[in-house]
């Protein structure tokens, strides 16, 4: 433990007065700036969540400088839950987070595994166990991402076998605590009754992140950034037509933000597509990188249908 | 008589650190692992009982160490070996094997000469130990210890 950040260390220490760090350069020195500046840069919006990112990798910090200093033994407990809407960039906070804890030296190996109920709970008696044993082994030295953590638990079937995961995943949360950092993920109402009904995973989780919906103009630069690196382009028009969309979009169901944006895009993608091999003749480079307007307002959105991002209704309906 | 078989079993015992440092190389390789058990040393038996299942997709020697642990407190005098499985030419093969565990005293191999037709001599190998079943042969040896001198 703690051995990339002392090796790291070791170059800044003491001066007469004993131990002495700057602590900015023994952040710089981890790299983890580098990844904090990464997650302001790639992840738009999303304020509150990288503040609480910057105050916990600080706070890991000094935690570290401590230990060294000889002020206390025990590792601090790392579990965290992330709550919030679908498609709000949970999972990829929690990939960076991952790095974060990596790299000041909390796990050992800094890889992120992600479980769902199916991963964990069995089918039948005695099969949950080697289950929930197996992604554990798996995620040891790195964090294991648990999404739509509620579903372990399912209190209107008493023999459900969720019960007994979750006691499993208690007891490494205490028992490896070197080894392995649990997060839990998913929406935020459901998130509470589930800590609600399981107090002993509540008082084991440290830190609570909630994670804001996207608003209009943060999905607008979302979708900017997702089409500039798919080297799309686009002009006033499809933008404007796209702001529609969004609006349109966000009022329906199962708007998933980021992740409806994505499917947005590529959906206009096929549309584009479609019209460039119907149109026929040639095609310039300027054409293949150009979405029209006409690739947006084509969305059944717009005649007031909705949207899902469901593919199997998509077939049913024929898109 | 001191077993030798696998890597690293000409060295002296590895230490537990020592062990750990070999299965995170193996990880890091990308290997898979397996923890195998036996009481029969005779050099042609290959066949021993696996502990568990082999552990695929592990990225830290911790839970591998806490699987040899536990084989360890249950088959103290058994020997015990960990095997690690390279896939890169398509198929699960073992790139790394050594012995973690083995019991207090080792009694050896008997050679037994057999005359059979003509001057010819067949030679077989037995290991005093299997003189007793399985599951029992190396218990009398040792009373309260846990092998591998730990």
């Amino acid at each position: 433990m703690q051995m990339d950040l002392d090796s790291k260390l070791d170059g800044l220490r003491p001066g007469p007065q004993g131990l002495v760090v700057d602590v900015q350069a023994a952040l710089k020195e981890c790299n983890v700036l580098e990844v904090l500046d990464e997650l302001d840069r790639e992840l738009v919006g999303l304020k509150p969540v990288k503040t609480r990112i910057r105050e916990i990798a600080d706070f890991l910090l000094i935690e570290g400088l401590r230990k060294r200093a000889g002020m206390t033994a025990e590792t601090p407990t790392l579990h965290m839950s992330f709550t919030g809407g679908p498609g709000t960039g949970k999972t990829t906070v929690a990939m960076r987070m991952a790095t974060i804890l990596h790299r000041l030296g909390y796990v050992r190996q800094g890889h992120l595994v992600v479980a769902s109920r199916a991963d964990l709970v069995g089918q039948y008696v005695g099969h949950t166990a080697p289950k929930t044993r197996e992604i554990l082994k798996k995620a040891a030295g790195g964090v294991l991402f648990i999404d739509e953590a509620y579903y372990l638990y399912r209190p209107d079937n008493e023999r459900d076998y969720g019960q007994e995961a979750i006691e499993m995943l208690l007891q490494a949360m205490e028992n490896q605590r070197e080894d392995l950092v649990v997060i839990f993920a998913g929406y935020k109402d459901r998130m509470r009754t589930f800590f609600r009904s399981n107090p002993g995973l509540r008082s084991r989780i440290a830190h609570h992140i909630d994670f804001p919906d996207y608003t209009l103009e943060e999905l607008m630069s979302i979708a900017e950034l997702m089409l500039r690196q798919q080297m799309y382009e686009w002009d006033e028009a499809s933008r404007d037509a796209f702001r529609q969309y969004l609006e349109l979009r966000m009022k329906q169901p199962h708007f998933a933000n980021a992740r409806s944006v994505r499917n947005a895009i590529d959906r206009m993608r096929l549309r584009q597509a479609h019209r460039l091999v119907s149109r026929g003749g040639t095609v310039s480079a300027e054409d293949l990188s150009r979405l029209d307007a006409s690739d947006i307002t084509q969305s059944r959105v717009f005649q007031g249908g909705i949207d899902t991002d469901d593919p199997i209704d998509e077939v049913e309906r024929g898109t | 008589m001191r077993i030798t078989q696998g890597t690293f079993s000409f060295l002296p015992d590895l230490s537990d650190d020592q062990i750990r440092a070999q299965v995170q190389y193996c990880l890091d390789q990308g290997w898979a692992i397996n923890v195998e058990y036996s009481d029969d040393p005779h050099p042609r038996n290959t066949y021993w009982e696996m502990w568990n299942i082999p552990m695929f997709d592990v990225r830290d020697a911790a839970p591998i160490m806490r699987e040899i642990k536990a084989c360890r407190e249950q088959y103290p005098r058994h020997y015990i070996k960990v095997n690690a499985y390279n896939f890169n030419r398509g198929r699960e093969t073992v790139a790394l094997s050594f012995l973690v565990n083995r019991p207090a005293e080792e009694p050896g191999f008997g050679l037994t000469r057999q005359e059979v037709q003509g001057r010819t001599i067949n030679y077989v190998v037995r290991s005093y130990a299997t003189d007793k079943p399985e599951g029992m042969r190396y218990d009398g040896a040792m009373p309260n210890g846990s092998g591998n001198g730990r």
